[in-house]
């Protein structure tokens, strides 16, 4: 016997003890496959044939068989089944899972069975159990496909079951296999001209012949209609024709509408109310021929209620498809697919009130659709409605698939009169897409708990649970608007220790790090000592509001590395937005990049406007009471220098007190008073996105020199980074580099950066560092202490490990990147938000802060 | 399962369910994670332990000199037990102390004790207990201000001296003695009048040198470093104890863990001085920071010693709890008249949003026609706090049922809010950023939207009535906004419009004619 199953069902067994049911599970599933009750018995309770563990042991399975409905899995249920009861709740299991309940029978003579259970010795019951069992089954063989099962197979004989095979067949709807381009066409309702136009602007030739159309697709490409193709338009025995024709040849694939079926149950003779349009198609395809109509009855009833092309990245349905519905079919699958769902309510049209399931749509596959018009396809968390109102008056609309691209074709003219005007002509358009609508609000379950995000660059990050709490909370009490918040800088590793005496940090290691990754050529860049600051800045609100979604009328933003608004003056930091802009502009670049925004990666001066707190309650006081005490201490030890063991303190209280007053020249170079934008200095190092990009794939000397060009702009404002590159093969040109940090330092730098060339650079095993930092031997005071210097100090300081903190940086550069690729795809801002997000919850990781 | 259900892994899941068990905190962060403080920090580049930003500074100074001219005046070393003609240096946890003589003469004698404390290793010593790097910083005035280490190093150096013995000179160790100590240098808090409070009484002449925090940038105000001198003429047992006592005391931090050893400790080294100090409850208080019940312990034993002047005793109290008890009784009536409003609602199950650390949720508790209560906070710490002041982990278990506390915020959507018959948001929007408020908004009364929803906040306009608060200035440093009652009413008017609520509003607190209650309530209902 052949048993032919859907590659996804719930396959029940069902037979008396003894029948040979896990045999036959053995043979023909996966042990991971079968769930048997026998097994379940075992897990609660250490004995196979504990009877009184039964009712714990089938929840178990009834839990195990959900988690894998759930995931998509074919299971196997091995127990008797015998009864009724038993078999109800796997029924409705599968119903709730979209998967078809398929029953197998082992309807084997009794005696058999009973000798069977004679042999085993655990299964010392007596006949009467398996007499029961036995009627039981023969009492419940006949009502099973009333239960619900979709295919019923009985095996009467030892011999049959020996010959079964079992064949498991693709759903009707996996077209995974198809991999397109496809060119996916809204609902068209009998609009034939339209179509026509429509297919030859998509570069489809379509031949007229004696024996109807004939449709030429261009090279590979294949369309596929929403469906809806009947009902209220001038054309629709043409359209019929076109697209039956376009599926025979394999032209085309169709998924049904629901005006489609209503015409099928129409033209098989069913009661049906010749409403919204039905009379138009009954009439057209009344002057058809009978075989026409018969072709027609055929074809609509021969399709399928939606397809998954492309590995399951592309899902196309009439009325759209939640995540957990698709590849899988039942009843409720196929309802889902023609009409959507609804709430139960109605509108002021007396039509009802569609649920809004693409706003909660979270699922992998991009989603194409129509049934519902609307006058401009939008995105919304992968999922696009196509149907432009085409007999209304509106369009046709296409997808091109993989490309992503809308093209349409303006209707001839309105051919029927909507109830509801889906072309809210008189109202302006809609300030926010319908994605930024559901972007205004983030849900709290995108963010918290343990996570794992995917990036292109690196590959995927985990966030531990109790540092997205840490998270949360930052985020939520001071970060800026998450509309802006499209990236966060990663934390930046120092360079390996210096074996140089008196030295923590030297060029030298850096150098040596990018060689051992196989970097040849570096950046040097500046290091400003002030605060890191991402800017956001549009070409003007209007940018700000179709791009970011901002309302306000804000023309940008300029935050910390931790989200928070760097001005607590919304006069000041819009005056500062605006010299940026207009720097901007002046450059050209909004022009060379073809762009209505930017967003730079940049430090703002000095350090002191944003670390005021940590200055006044931390570094000054410390430089005080250093400066305060010392010489005191100096004067006590002078006066007792005769003592010898003494006088050697006195020398080591001098150089402690030489280094004290080196501490505070060391941070006050990086404090000035600010009392208005004029005190101000931002140094831009990288241009991160603009419209359509990501420059993470220019080099730096780009980056430099694009900035230069911007900066040279307000040259009070902003600040040109001096650079240098280095080849690493070339002595020479290591020594000049080295020199460089030297004279940086030796006048008080706070050090340099160095970087590969390459934005992004592959070292030996993954990614090199993006960035390494060679900080000067004064301005390390300020991290280490003011005493680091002193032999005894620095031998202990360099003895530190750099491995977390550059394994840090690479996760929180990989996830920086990420949140830019996918804002700059126009990813939902909850994909964005959950990169930056990351970022934040990584740096609440305990590492050296000092590093 | 969800392991959540074994109570050791957070997993937000359990929350979803109505009859979702109480939440028993799961996640310890402290040294696994950076604080939400310490993360802020990232942003001035430089991090340090924020313990060091909230409290008074360490106060201590780097050399203690103690100089006699009682002739001959070189006997200062028999009563220090340290020859003159010697340098003695101890080693101690932090660094070490030297004891060295710069002056010997018979007319004029003096001892200096130099600490010499070891910036790396007070940093580095930690390394065994948080592995991967400790978030103290090396940038520390610790070094160079003798706080309650001078304290420990004196125990070490001078621990004879300080019990008022001495081999060879006892006569001169019982005597009064003229002696001037200088200190350099002190952190102190309270500046020149507190150092004057506390060794004026205990016959010292007090001078008092002023070091500025950055003669550059005197818009950092000023520092509180002093050089300190002490002129008097003590035993020199009562010098040592005095400023054993008194130099921790200017500076209410300590450096390690106070125990109830530490009482003990105050109460011998205060031995006969301190019950009669008219400051004595102040330096009980900053000796013992932050632990009141041991300072309570201590000033009841300092009580017994010395049966001070009752009358006394009560105004010091009076004073003292006028402060506390405005804002307390102003806690109270928010309180009370939440729970009014709740229980004129008839709502069963109510969530706390923004419930801090559990003061609302505790009288919600006693309310027995409550059936679900729901806390939340965006502080994990605060929700910490919270089970452990209403002892969420020994609440019986029907008790316990009706009570959750969840981690959440109101700046996302949480469908774990929906469907409840009430929301208290107390004190709460103050802390929002204006420009973030539109998503509150959304999250509260369009996501959640409990059928009552009661908001408090501060009136601005009250706060001319507050004599401490200068004008202009909000009444706690986290407030991004204070509105007037004009400001809420407009507000609370757009809400009730935009999301269809009712609104009343209700005075809290005393109201006065002219600029209303201080604490101003809307209350919105469906």
């Amino acid at each position: 016997m052949n048993i032919t199953i859907p590659e996804l069902s719930l396959v029940v067994l069902v037979g008396p003890s003894g029948c040979g049911k896990s045999s036959f599970a053995r043979e023909h599933f996966k042990p991971t496959e079968v769930i048997s009750s026998d097994f379940c018995r075992g897990l609660v309770s250490d004995n196979e044939n504990d009877q009184t563990a039964t009712s714990d042991a089938f929840d178990v399975l009834h839990y195990i068989a959900r988690k894998r409905l759930a995931a998509g899995r074919l299971t196997v249920v091995d127990a008797t089944n015998v009864q009724v009861e038993a078999r109800k709740p796997l029924v409705a299991l599968a119903r709730e899972f979209h998967v078809l309940p398929v029953a197998i029978v082992l309807n084997l003579p009794e005696k058999l069975c009973h000798e069977r259970n004679q042999n085993r010795q655990d299964r010392q019951f007596g006949p009467h159990v398996v007499r029961n069992q036995s009627q039981q089954l023969r009492r419940s063989i006949r009502g099973l496909e009333r239960e619900g099962f979709r295919h019923v197979f009985t095996m009467s004989s030892p011999e049959e079951v020996a010959g079964a095979s079992i064949t498991r067949q693709s759903l009707w709807n996996n077209l995974k296999e198809q991999h397109g381009p496809f060119d996916i066409i809204g609902d068209v309702h009998g609009c034939g001209e339209e179509l026509n136009a429509l297919l030859g602007q998509l570069g489809y030739r379509i031949e007229t012949g004696l024996a109807g159309p004939k449709v030429i697709p261009p090279d590979g490409r294949r369309a596929v209609f929403v469906g809806d193709l009947v009902d209220r338009g001038p054309k629709i025995p043409e359209v019929l024709r076109l697209v039956m024709k376009m599926v025979e040849e394999g032209t085309a694939f169709c998924v049904p509408g629901n005006h489609d079926m209503k015409l099928m149950r129409k033209l098989k003779g069913r009661d049906v109310q010749l409403t919204h349009g039905l009379a138009d198609s009954v009439e057209q395809i009344e002057r058809e021929t009978p075989e026409f109509t018969q072709a027609v009855i055929k074809f609509l009833d021969d399709l399928v209620s939606h397809y998954v092309f492309d590995g399951g990245k592309l899902v196309v349905a009439h009325a759209g498809m939640k995540e957990e519905m698709q590849g899988r079919g039942s009843g409720k699958v196929r309802d889902f697919a023609l009409y959507g769902e609804t709430t139960g309510e109605t509108d002021e049209y007396g039509l009802p009130v569609r649920y809004n399931w693409a706003a909660e749509y979270r699922g992998k596959a991009m989603v194409v659709y129509g049934h519902t018009p609307v006058a401009e396809p939008e995105w919304l968390n992968r999922t696009i409605n196509i149907d432009t109102g085409c007999v209304f008056g509106g369009k046709l609309t296409a997808l091109r698939y993989p490309e992503k691209e809308l093209v349409s074709v303006p209707a001839l003219q309105t051919y029927y009169k909507s109830v509801k005007p889906f072309l809210a002509e008189e109202e302006s358009a809609p300030a926010l897409t319908a994605q930024q609508q559901l972007d205004d609000l983030l849900n709290i379950e995108d963010v918290i708990g343990k996570r794992i995000i995917q990036t292109r660059l690196h590959r995927s990050i985990t966030i531990r649970e109790e540092n997205a709490t840490t998270a949360l909370e930052v985020m939520s009490r001071w970060a800026s608007n998450p509309k802006w918040l499209i990236y966060l800088p990663p934390t930046m590793s120092p360079c390996g220790t210096s074996k140089r005496d008196g030295l923590l940090e030297h060029p030298e290691e850096a150098f040596a790090y990018f060689l051992h990754e196989g970097v040849h050529k570096v950046v040097c860049e500046q290091k400003h000592m002030g605060s890191r600051a991402v800017v956001v800045v549009c070409r003007n609100a209007d940018a700000a509001r179709t791009r970011f979604g901002i309302m306000e009328g804000e023309i940008g933003v300029c935050y910390t590395r931790t989200g928070r608004r760097f001005f607590n003056e919304a006069r000041l930091e819009s005056e500062f937005l605006d010299r940026v802009r207009k720097a901007v502009e002046v450059a050209g670049v909004w022009e060379s990049l073809n762009t209505d925004w930017i967003c730079l990666d940049c430090e703002l001066m000095p350090w002191s406007a944003k670390a005021q707190e940590l200055l006044r309650l931390q570094y000054a006081p410390t430089g005080a009471a250093a400066r305060a005490a010392l010489p005191a201490a100096i004067t006590a030890l002078a006066a007792a220098a005769g003592n010898p063991e003494i006088a050697s303190l006195v020398d080591q209280y001098h150089q402690r007190k030489e280094a004290a007053d080196l501490y505070v020249e060391s941070y006050r170079r990086y404090c000035w008073t600010v009392e208005s934008l004029a005190d101000l200095k931002l140094a831009p190092f990288h241009i991160l996105a603009s419209e359509g990009i990501v420059h993470s794939v220019k080099d730096h000397v780009w980056h430099m020199e694009t900035l230069a060009e911007i900066c040279k702009a307000d040259p009070d404002l902003l600040f040109t980074t001096p650079f240098l590159t280095v080849d690493l093969t070339d002595p020479s040109d290591k020594e000049k580099g080295i020199q460089w940090w030297e004279q940086l330092t030796a006048s008080g730098g706070e050090g340099m950066v160095v970087k590969p060339l390459d934005f992004v650079a592959k070292g030996r095993t993954g990614l090199a560092q993006p960035a390494v930092k060679v900080r000067g031997r004064e301005y390390l005071r300020i991290i280490y202490g003011l005493e680091y210097t002193m032999p005894n100090n620095l031998e202990r300081l360099k003895s530190r490990g750099l491995g977390a903190k550059r394994s840090l940086a690479l996760r929180e550069f990989a996830l920086g990147l990420e949140s830019l690729e996918r804002f700059v795809h126009k990813e939902p801002l909850r994909r964005v938000h959950e990169c930056v997000f990351g970022v934040l919850a990584l740096e609440s990781e305990p590492v050296d802060p000092r590093l | 399962m969800c392991p959540a259900q074994t109570g050791h892994i957070y997993c937000p899941k359990i929350f979803e369910g109505r009859s979702g068990r109480a939440l028993v905190l799961p996640l310890a962060l402290n040294d696994q994670v950076r604080t939400p403080a310490q993360l802020l920090e990232a942003e001035s580049k430089q991090r340090l332990q924020l313990r060091f930003l909230h409290c008074p500074r360490i106060i201590s100074t780097m050399l203690l000199t103690i100089t006699t001219t009682h002739n001959p005046a070189t006997d200062l070393g028999y009563l220090l037990h340290k020859n003159p003609e010697r340098m003695h240096s101890f080693e101690l946890s932090f660094g070490k102390a030297h004891l060295f003589y710069p002056e010997a003469t018979p007319e004029c004698c003096t001892a200096a004790l130099l600490l010499d404390v070891d910036p790396v290793g007070l940093v580095r010593g930690k390394r065994g207990r948080h592995e991967g790097g400790t978030l103290d910083q090396y940038v520390n005035d610790r070094p160079y201000v003798l706080s309650s280490l001078l304290s420990v190093a004196m125990g070490r150096a001078l621990g004879t001296a300080m019990t008022g013995r001495s081999k060879g000179r006892q006569e001169l160790a019982d005597r009064k003695i003229p002696l001037t100590a200088t200190l350099a240098v002190v952190a102190c808090r309270g500046g020149e009048p507190l150092l004057r409070e506390l060794f004026e009484p205990l016959g010292y002449e007090v001078n008092a040198a002023h070091h500025p925090l950055d003669e550059k940038f005197p818009e950092w105000g000023e520092g509180p470093y002093y050089t300190v001198t002490l002129k008097g003429i003590v035993r020199l047992q009562d010098l040592l104890n005095h400023l054993y006592v008194l130099v921790p005391v200017l500076d209410a931090e300590k450096h390690y863990w106070i125990g109830q050893d530490e009482v003990e400790k105050l109460l011998r080294k205060g031995e006969g001085w301190l019950a009669a100090h008219p400051h004595k409850e102040a330096i009980v208080k900053r000796y013992l920071p932050r632990q009141t019940q041991l300072a309570r312990e201590a000033l009841a034993q300092l009580a017994e010693e010395d049966n001070p002047d009752p009358d006394a005793k009560e105004e010091a109290h009076s004073e003292e709890e006028m402060k506390m008890e405005e804002p307390i009784r102003l806690w109270q009536q928010r309180m009370g008249a939440v729970v009014a409003v709740l229980r004129s609602s008839g709502a069963k199950r109510v969530l706390d949003l923004g419930c801090g650390e559990g003061k609302l949720l505790r009288s919600l508790l006693q309310e027995k026609a409550l059936t679900e209560i729901v806390g939340m906070d965006v502080s994990y710490r605060s929700l910490e706090i919270a089970s452990r002041n209403l002892h969420l982990d020994r609440m019986p278990s029907k008790q316990k049922e009706r009570l959750k506390l969840i981690h959440g915020s109101l700046m996302y959507r949480d469908k774990r809010l929906a469907g409840y018959d009430a929301a208290t948001v107390v004190e709460v929007i103050e802390h929002l950023d204006a420009p973030r408020l539109a998503a509150f908004e959304r999250v509260l009364f369009e996501a959640a939207r409990p059928k009552t929803v009661i908001v408090t906040t501060p009136n601005a306009e009250y706060n001319v009535k507050f004599d401490t608060l200068p004008a202009g200035q909000f009444r706690h440093k986290d407030h991004r906004f204070e509105w007037t009652r004009k400001q809420f009413q407009q507000w609370s008017g757009r809400m009730s419009e935009r999301f269809g609520y009712g609104v009343r509003f209700l005075p809290i607190g005393e109201e006065d004619s002219q600029v209303g209650a201080p604490t101003q309530m809307g209350v919105f209902s469906l």
